[in-house]
């Protein structure tokens, strides 16, 4: 589901721009202005490289973390077809993880080094996930709401300017809209249900607010994001612009339905056209990015042990006749 | 058509099958998110949905030709004792290989079921069986080639996959429990019967053991672990089951 529309780059140890031959260079910014895609065998500016292999990188480790907190309600949940639903679901997580890791293995980076890097905590991945999903409710917010907030950067991004991302995200996003269904039909079925149901949803909601809040990155003004970043089509949409299009296609329906967000400041300004609202804990966001946040521990602790106790499986399928290929995309 | 005695034993098999598809699918979905490897991770996910599939499908007919209440109150809101599920099915997922070898064992047994069934004279469970045995060949397949590759890769992997199978085996056979009317399906044509699925399941599984480079344990000489058929259960089916109805009994009248 869940690129985020932050990615975590940290500033102190970003390497120097390196100098590019400034003919090839011209030439990559011209084709990418033209609407080309670039693949794997392409020229490419090095920060070019190292910008995607961090954002799919990080894209990737969200889906295998995002499956975590919607996962522990697959054995809880209510009914066959809730429960089939939810695990074809985080299913289709796991395999975007899976096209998302070879998308990126195409830029010289193996599956292996990247998971590696997640359970060592160098990696990043989309903070939502450092939250808890407390009761049946949530997978209903998340489904729905999180899920919806991911397709908005998601699709923006299939525009972007690498083709074997591009074409994973196309394949993602028509997943993700079954998923954006069943989030929307658990929260509807909530909602209209017994109070004791729709308290269970407005206390979800009322504790997702503020990571969803957060989930595209703090405002423009505010990220170290740079402009070549866009005009390479690396980054497609301002974070501000994502939350806009979220909050006017989302809050509508929340409100219809008779629910309530926790910001009494929430509203769509007629003149700027513009949603207003009070800006969320930054403060929190950066502590949760720095390993704080409620589940961080947690995620990465049930993600290494999981690789722990899968390295016997790991080792006995290698064959020493076979080595590393990077995959087609 | 049938009489009492023959409906009420096909209750008690379709029930035990169906039981048997919704555990071990409950199972195997626990592997979500922390498979070995993801592609091992997508495999069992989809193999667990496939097995709620299958269990929904037998709770179906209960409901709609039996006069037994519809799948979700059968699924959510029985008693443990009133399941008849093997012990099997029950246990923990435990390690990569347990589950493995388990998916293995099952799942053998499951396809010699469901082709046999597929002839059966019981019309909608024939109609159902047509349908699954196509994907219960899958799960087989996925199970042998991990089982062929892990018991003869390393030699951890040879011994975890040798142990797994020793210590499967005799819950294994207590998949083939007879039960109370057993006889008269299979004198009218419904159904093989346990001793004779047993008899060529023990055949399927030698073979693909053999491949694997592993020892087969002389079912013989084991004692199989009963009991499940009549709903007497390990101490992991309880605690499972509460799990699995946590959200569905906070309003078992509500729509969820």
């Amino acid at each position: 589901m869940y690129g985020g529309g932050y990615i975590h780059d940290d500033q102190k140890k970003k390497p120097e721009m390196q100098a590019e031959d400034p003919v090839l260079l011209a030439e990559f910014e011209a084709r990418i202005a033209r609407g080309e895609k670039i693949e794997p065998r392409d020229w490419m500016p090095a920060d070019y490289r190292r910008q995607l292999i961090r954002m799919i990188e990080q894209h990737a480790h969200s889906e295998i973390i995002g499956a975590l907190p919607e996962g522990t309600w697959i054995t809880r949940a209510p009914g066959f077809r809730r429960k089939l639903a939810l695990m074809a679901k985080v299913q289709d997580e796991v395999g975007h993880a899976q096209l998302l890791y070879s998308a990126a293995e195409t830029l010289g980076k193996s599956r292996e080094d990247m998971i590696n890097d997640l359970i060592n905590g160098k990696s990043k991945y989309s903070n939502v996930f450092n939250y808890p999903a407390k009761t049946w409710a949530d997978v209903a917010v998340i489904g729905f709401l999180i899920d919806a907030a991911a397709i908005v950067n998601q699709v923006a991004n299939s525009k972007g300017s690498y083709g074997p991302y591009c074409r994973a995200l196309e394949r993602i996003c028509y997943e993700e809209s079954f998923h954006l269904k069943q989030g929307h039909s658990v929260f509807v079925y909530l909602a209209t249900g017994t109070p004791t149901q729709r308290a269970m949803v407005q206390d979800a909601l009322n504790r997702w607010w503020q990571p969803i809040m957060h989930f595209f990155g703090p405002s423009d003004k505010m990220s170290q994001h740079t402009e070549t970043l866009m005009r390479w089509k690396v980054k497609m949409a301002s974070n501000d612009d994502m939350r806009q299009q979220f909050l006017s296609m989302y809050v509508p329906k929340i409100w219809e339905i008779g629910l309530t967000l926790p910001d009494p400041n929430l509203k769509k300004n007629p003149e700027t056209n513009q949603w207003e609202f009070t800006e969320p804990d930054w403060n929190e966001f950066y502590e949760v990015i720095k390993g704080n946040g409620p589940c961080n521990a947690e995620r990465l602790a049930v993600r290494r042990a999981s690789e722990e106790r899968g390295a016997w499986v790991r080792a006995a399928l290698k064959r020493a006749d076979q080595h590393y290929v990077t995959p087609l995309a | 058509m049938f009489n009492t005695d023959t409906l009420n034993a096909l209750r008690r098999l379709l029930l035990a099958m169906a039981d048997d598809h919704l555990i071990i699918g409950h199972r195997n979905s626990e592997w979500t998110g922390l498979g070995p490897i993801l592609e091992e991770d997508i495999a069992f996910s989809s193999i667990a949905q496939d097995k709620i599939g299958h269990a929904l499908g037998l709770y179906s007919i209960l409901y709609e030709q039996l006069g037994e209440a519809d799948p979700d109150t059968l699924a959510f809101m029985r008693n443990e004792t009133d399941f008849t599920s093997c012990q099997l099915v029950e246990y923990p997922i435990g390690e990569y290989d347990f589950s493995l070898v388990r998916h293995l064992l099952f799942d053998v047994a499951a396809l010699i079921r469901f082709e046999d069934a597929s002839h059966s004279a019981y019309d909608p469970l024939a109609k159902l069986a047509r349908k699954v045995k196509g994907e219960i060949k899958y799960h087989v397949f996925h199970a042998s080639t991990f089982v062929k590759q892990l018991g003869q890769g390393s030699e951890e992997s040879k011994a975890r996959m040798q142990s797994a199978l020793n210590q499967n085996m005799a819950l294994a056979l207590g998949m083939f429990e007879s039960f109370e009317g057993e006889a008269l399906l299979v004198q009218q044509g419904i159904y093989k019967g346990e001793a004779a699925i047993r008899t060529a399941w023990l055949g399927e599984v030698g073979a693909i053991v053999e491949e694997a480079g592993l020892k087969m344990p002389d079912a013989e000489k084991l004692e199989p672990i009963y009991g499940g058929r009549k709903g007497f259960h390990t101490e992991y089916l309880q605690p499972l089951l509460d799990e699995m109805t946590e959200v569905f009994r906070i309003d078992p009248a509500a729509e969820w």
